[in-house]
């Protein structure tokens, strides 16, 4: 019952929401003052290319009915022409979408394997060297922006130490395995192609722990917090007090309940990697959607823009989606309510 | 400390009533117990000195503008430039300093555009909860947060002309869900509360139940989250300076300065690595200035 | 004459806070022999169940043990090592917490967590139990704590069951691993007083039937008077008095206990009881003296300057005042 009901009704407001920003955005571009034609030529083309512009762009058409010709596109599969690329905004996403797809997937694990260990030991040490040292870094994830750490990296072990690459996927030369899902990493391993792995792997590594240091503080603090808190707890001194040993208490009874905020953060902190991601890719000329938009922004590209924010809006909500699942996994009272409504 | 003793003398000078002077210097006991939480008010009290008296303060005041000086561009950090110089020969201890007169106003004025709004629809919305205007006013703000920050911030700005003025506008504008989120979860529990019922059946008006009752208890987490949106807003306005869509050149600006000086990396270092300290020093301060008021609100820990 | 299982003397608990050190427990002293029932009463905050607690060695990081002396069967619990430890937990002494609520891990079913109760209870004995037999006990020991439909209830997270069936929970878990002395800390406290009086008829039931000791923690006097055989009265962190109960209630020496009894309304009329006057102490500056000191009646000046001390004043019965000698 519930799971499909409740994906059912997520979804649906899922795009009902995404209708509501596309309408938001829609506007915005073409209310606020400015013609978005004249932007994306510059101040000295000649009239009559703006007015052309103005008529492909259907700028002259009252507000709704622009929107509704939008519509349209969408629902036979398309977002419109890009200005930069001349090319269908969907092709481009398609094409773009899985590198920063993989830049956030590996983001992510380094986020879950250092954060969730290192938060469950300084919680334990509370207080100790090991704690303190812990919260320390933390503190500095937490407030340095990822931008300035992928600076940083790139001086420090980019240019510095040369120990890892800064730019671009792949190493010049080296041949991208047959697209398969588009991720580098996991098409090289379908298809037995371990060293051009390692090379996808080396050139994640800098732009992926950069976007991942924000995250990490953020989750090694909220779980120290939570371990802190849940230790004190009766049921866990109940359970030493039963004689169990620490080991199944530590891995069982203490990390479960200490997980629920880490994990429901993960939404936000999605949402931060998602952000970030438009300067970091920036920064290492990484070839994803991000940095595609980022340009599609400077260059007043409108449909890639409206294109870029929609995909981020989807990809943003079903990721909080499969959050809110695994939180309501590991907490049954939120099931249950869930179930009582 | 001395604070206490300040705050003694004020209540005896009767400028503050013996009530509020023993809730201000309970307050700042509870601030002052973490070390970290007045550090972190020194710096932010720095910083806003240093951006008020800018004009007065820095060594050469005229490099914040239009200014060039190529003899001396790119120069490492000496005595004469303790940051050096950058690309156009410009100082860039005075550029930073400038630059954080940019970032605070920017964090000033769109939290003081922001907050009011945000936090009067939040009561709203979370004292008729339930109702249409419930729906209405959260629908709204779902769709704001239905896309990460940042993201939002860059689009509204990609479709405006790139200035700081029009980026603090940006901000601004999907900035204000997050306080009607926070204040419409508070206010819709303690809508339930018995002294609210209370007040209902005396036969408050609504707008006193919103603003007398439930507001004040609301206090604490706006403020905590004030302080710490201000080093948020400053991390968003460098972004999106950095990528160019913010301040413009030659207005001095933090993030603008980061991506300027990331074309000269690695050599003319200078240039990037003290506006990036700046920026995380800012950030620290003021997040541990947030840290420290939300522990004067937070329940005593057993 | 039984032997003595549990013997505290010299007990003393400190606990470090923001603003200085509290210090609770002062030199506190209890004995349980086997098969006895005792009772520990005494006013919300005054250490009963930090003494517990320091007993099963389960007290939060910021305390301070400066003194103790704790043996279970003549061995000094805080010398213990960890496989005696162990065998000390799953074996011989068990505590049922105050709040069933808290007690029990919310996340997890309640066969989780009373699973490896009674697997580990069994390791200890070197029975290597399979799931099947492992179920089959935990069983067994809902049906002891008067459960009904024991499947259902394993199957079940906590915040599922009612403040009662919670409290049986916890007693069936006690039960796997206190085989020589329960401590009940508040049984029924958080409940309907109907159950709460169900919950002690059960208690009752049990230790009788299986000839264990209990500390009964409480701070209801009728809950302790038709229950245990001797009580001990505690306040702020010092035992006080110590009688077996028909004495306790009958002659009560101790000026705090006498305020104590005087506090119950009775039923046959008088009016409502005034209390006792005063406070109790500051932990961080405990008086020189007695710590009954500031509300005691009979207070003299020597109890502002010396502690007293426990002092026979009878058959079994012992006293901390210096109203009855030095």
């Amino acid at each position: 019952m519930r799971l499909t009901t409740y994906i059912a009704k997520r979804v649906g407001y899922t795009v009902f929401v995404l209708l509501g920003l596309s309408i938001l955005i829609f506007t915005l571009a073409r209310v606020l003052p400015g013609d978005p034609a004249r932007m994306a030529l510059s101040p000295r083309a000649p009239e009559w290319a703006v007015e052309k512009l103005r008529e492909q762009l259907r700028l002259n058409e009252p507000l709704p009915i622009q929107y509704i010709y939008w519509l349209r596109d969408v629902f036979s599969g398309s977002l419109g022409e890009s200005l930069v690329t001349r090319r269908d905004v969907l092709t481009d996403i398609t094409e773009f979408l899985p590198a920063t797809l993989e830049l956030l997937l590996f983001a992510l694990i380094f986020d879950v394997i250092i954060a969730i260990p290192i938060g469950m030991l300084a919680g334990r040490k509370a207080n100790t060297w090991i704690d303190n040292l812990v919260r320390g870094f933390a503190y500095i994830g937490v407030t340095i922006p990822a931008f300035v750490f992928a600076i940083i990296f790139l001086l420090i072990f980019g240019y510095i130490l040369q120990i890892a690459p800064t730019v671009g996927r792949l190493s010049p030369g080296v041949m991208p395995p047959p697209r398969i899902t588009g991720l580098i990493t996991i098409d090289s391993l379908i298809t037995g192609n371990f060293s051009t792995f390692v090379d996808a792997l080396s050139h994640l590594i800098l732009p992926s722990f950069a976007l991942a240091l924000g995250p990490i503080a953020q989750e090694a603090r909220i779980t120290r917090a939570s371990v802190v808190e849940n230790l004190n707890k009766d049921y866990i001194l109940a359970s030493i007090s039963h004689g169990i040993p620490e080991r199944l208490i530590v891995l069982k009874y203490l990390m479960r309940p200490s997980l629920i905020p880490t994990v429901s953060i993960l939404g936000l902190d999605i949402a931060s990697l998602m952000g970030w991601a438009f300067l970091v890719e920036s920064i290492f000329n990484w070839p994803g959607m991000s940095r595609y938009g980022i340009i599609a922004m400077l260059r007043k590209d409108l449909n890639a823009i409206v294109g870029v924010v929609m995909v981020t809006g989807l990809v943003f909500a079903i990721a909080n989606i499969l959050v809110d699942i695994i939180v309501s996994l590991l907490d049954p009272r939120i099931r249950m309510v869930e179930r009582a409504k | 400390m001395c604070i206490m003793f300040l705050l003694e003398k004020l209540k005896d000078l009767g400028i503050l009533s013996p009530r509020k002077a023993e809730d201000y210097k309970k307050a700042w006991y509870k601030f002052s117990r973490n070390p970290l939480s007045v550090a972190g008010l020194v710096i932010v009290i720095v910083v806003v000195a240093l951006a008020i008296l800018a004009p007065y303060v820095t060594p050469y005041p005229h490099h914040a503008e239009y200014y060039v000086d190529f003899a001396n561009a790119n120069q490492p950090p000496s005595l004469a430039h303790p940051f050096g110089t950058d690309q156009f020969g410009r100082d860039v201890l005075t550029r930073i300093i400038f630059g954080f007169r940019y970032s605070l106003m920017m964090a000033a004025t769109v939290l003081a555009i922001v907050t009011p709004p945000g936090v009067i629809l939040g009561l709203i919305a979370g004292y008729y909860r339930d109702r249409w205007i419930d729906t209405v006013i959260m629908r709204i703000a779902d769709i704001f947060v239905a896309v990460p920050p940042l993201v939002l911030a860059l689009s509204i700005c990609a479709v405006l002309e790139p200035n700081i003025f029009n980026a603090m506008m940006a901000v601004s504008l999907m900035w204000w869900p997050w306080y009607t989120r926070l204040v419409y979860s508070m206010a819709s529990s303690l809508r339930m509360e018995p002294f609210v019922q209370a007040a209902e059946i005396i036969g408050a008006s609504k707008i006193h139940i919103m603003f007398k009752e439930i507001l004040p208890n609301c206090l604490g987490a706006i403020l905590t989250k004030v302080t710490l949106d201000a080093a948020w807003v400053i991390i968003l306005g460098s972004a999106l300076s950095f990528v160019g869509l913010g301040a413009q050149p030659p207005t001095p600006d933090l993030g603008t300065m980061l991506s300027d000086g990331a074309k000269y990396m690695p050599t003319i270092w200078w240039i990037t690595i003290f506006p990036a300290i700046a920026i995380a020093v800012i950030v620290l301060g003021f997040n541990l200035l947030g840290d420290g008021i939300r522990d004067i609100y937070a329940a005593e820990a057993r | 004459m039984s032997s003595t299982l549990l013997n505290v003397e010299e007990l003393q608990v400190h606990f470090k806070v923001y603003g200085g050190i509290l210090k609770v427990l002062n030199d506190v002293a209890l004995t349980v022999n086997e098969k006895e029932k005792v009772g520990l009463i005494g006013e919300s905050g005054c250490g009963k169940t930090t003494t517990m607690k320091a007993i099963m060695r389960i007290l939060p990081w910021n305390a301070i043990v400066p003194k103790a002396k704790i043996y279970f069967k003549g061995k000094d619990i805080m010398k213990m090592s960890d496989s005696e430890l162990k065998r000390l937990r799953r074996r011989s002494i068990s505590m049922i917490f105050q709040d069933p609520t808290a007690a029990l891990n919310p996340v997890f079913k309640i066969r989780d967590q009373l699973f490896d109760i009674v697997k580990y209870a069994n390791l200890e004995m070197g029975k290597n139990l399979s799931k099947k037999e492992i179920e089959e006990e935990a069983i067994r020991l809902l049906r002891e704590a008067a459960l009904p439909e024991p499947e259902r209830i394993l199957d079940s997270y906590p915040f599922q069951l009612s403040g009662g069936m919670r409290q049986r929970v916890c007693i069936a878990m006690a039960l796997a691993s206190a085989h020589e002395l329960l401590i009940a800390d508040e049984p029924g406290t958080s409940l309907d007083v109907t159950i709460e009086d169900q919950i002690l008829r059960l208690l009752k039931q049990i230790v009788e039937e299986k000839r264990t000791s209990i500390i009964l923690i409480s701070h209801a006097l009728g809950a302790v008077k038709g229950f245990v055989d001797r009580v001990y009265v505690m306040y702020a962190g010092c035992i006080v008095e110590s009688a077996r109960t028909p004495d306790l209630f009958r002659e009560p020496l101790h000026p705090y206990t006498k305020g104590l009894l005087a506090a119950v309304p009775k039923l046959t009329g008088g009016g409502i009881p005034s209390g006792i006057k005063g406070r109790v102490p500051d932990y961080m500056n405990p008086p020189l003296g007695c710590r009954f000191v500031t509300r005691c009646e009979y207070a003299m000046p020597i109890c502002e300057k010396k502690q007293p001390r426990m002092i026979k004043a009878g058959n079994d019965h012992e006293v901390a005042c210096f109203l009855y000698g030095e």
